[in-house]
């Protein structure tokens, strides 16, 4: 991969992260994040949606007349959104119930409509997409982590049932014994969420070291 | 759910106990962006609560008119298109009022003209509309729930406001400062209002 690919990959999945740096798609990362397999198929209709669409707007950049971009954006993005939506409920139909209303609202999540509008409205097809896809990676990761810490520590185990029948015991039986079953409920509460992606936040830039302000 | 539910109810659980932004994380990014002083906390506030309302009951219409086989007067089902409408009907409604208020009233042009293009992308706005049909809300309980959500986010984005004004004289770790705290804050007030949950369910 060359110089400038692998630079736009690094800066969506870190250094410019969508959720940590970008502010953007908040929303779903804390609506979604109650389970790990939720945040997972969350992630993926995303990362789907993001490269289509600016994929087809960058195609379409020339095309697009400058007054109405906005608007034709829009619907590119509801377009995927709506075969992302159909896909969900054709193959993952308890999952789909679940998350049903923040499919629908990747429409509006931000991160599709601004890397549309900062990026893929000015540069070529390839860029784009890849640009698209390194901040779906960063907003993967970032969800995983989250429902990952909510999951384990609100329920002490990890429930799987649409990718596949399982679920995992995350603490020895010793120690579910010793606690009762009763694992901080709060974490799987919305308040868990803020709590949660506000901590990361705080990890994620202290680890990058000093960064410009919103 | 139910659909006995009094429209009073509705209204109330959307302010309080199923807050569109502290249960279901809609609106965050204006809510994050344009907190910073209680005055245009409360303008874009006054704003969104207007639109919301608005929204809600020219989309249920149209949901009801148009897209929902059994009550539409083509008697096709077309609900799958209605992200693609409703998200339509938003932006142009926001439009619409953008130019209304310019042509009418100059002065509350000036107070809120710089936030009536951001509602458009306001995840709350659309939001609301898509839980009132997944909820299956009749008329007056879908305007109910429009005004009560557009309420609910005022509320809690002139509270963070508030609370964000006095932050600046806190003294808080550098990588905490702007977003992480005030996620961190917005926790504890989403706690705060865990505390109505039992007075009334939406589920």
């Amino acid at each position: 991969m060359s110089g400038p690919a692998k630079r736009l990959i690094e800066k969506g999945t870190l250094s410019d992260n969508p959720i940590v740096y970008q502010i953007l798609g908040i929303c779903s990362a804390l609506a979604v994040t109650n389970r790990l397999e939720n945040a997972f198929l969350m992630g993926l209709a995303l990362m789907f949606v993001l490269a289509g669409s600016s994929g087809l707007v960058s195609l379409l950049r020339k095309v697009i007349p400058k007054r109405t971009r906005m608007i034709m954006e829009v619907l590119i993005i509801a377009t995927f959104v709506i075969i992302v939506d159909l896909i969900l409920k054709a193959y993952a139909w308890d999952a789909a119930k679940v998350m049903g209303a923040y499919v629908a609202l990747i429409i509006t999540n931000c991160i599709v409509m601004g890397r549309a509008e900062a990026f893929a409205i000015v540069n070529p097809v390839r860029l784009s997409l890849l640009d698209a896809f390194g901040n779906g990676i960063g907003y993967t990761w970032v969800l995983l982590v989250v429902a990952l810490v909510r999951e384990v520590l609100g329920t002490g185990k990890i429930v799987f049932t649409t990718l596949a029948q399982t679920e995992i015991m995350v603490f020895p039986a010793p120690l579910r014994a010793a606690m009762d079953g009763q694992f901080p409920l709060l974490l799987i509460l919305p308040p868990g969420a803020f709590l949660v992606l506000g901590l990361l936040i705080w990890v994620v830039k202290a680890s990058q070291g000093p960064e410009k302000e919103i | 759910m139910a659909p006995q539910i009094h429209w009073m109810l509705v209204l109330f659980a959307a302010i309080f106990t199923n807050n569109i932004l502290l249960a279901y994380f809609l609106g965050m990014c204006s809510f994050l962006a344009v907190s910073k002083t209680l005055k245009t906390a409360y303008g874009l506030g006054l704003a969104v609560t207007f639109v919301t309302t608005a929204t809600a009951i020219i989309n249920y219409g149209i949901y009801y008119f148009f897209l929902n086989a059994s009550t539409s007067i083509f008697g096709v089902d077309l609900t799958f298109i209605q992200y693609i409408i409703f998200i339509a009907v938003i932006a142009a409604f926001v439009q619409l009022v953008e130019m209304v208020i310019d042509k009418y009233s100059p002065t509350l042009y000036m107070a809120l003209g710089i936030f009536l293009p951001l509602i458009t992308v306001n995840c709350a706005i659309l939001g609301t509309s898509v839980f009132m049909v997944i909820r299956k809300y009749t008329f007056i309980q879908a305007a109910g729930y429009g005004l009560g959500s557009g309420l609910g986010w005022f509320l809690a984005i002139v509270l963070i406001a508030g609370i964000r004004q006095q932050l600046r004289f806190a003294n808080i770790p550098e990588p905490l400062k702007g977003v992480g705290i005030t996620m961190i804050v917005t926790g504890l007030m989403a706690m705060a209002f865990l505390g109505f949950a039992g007075v009334a369910n939406l589920g």
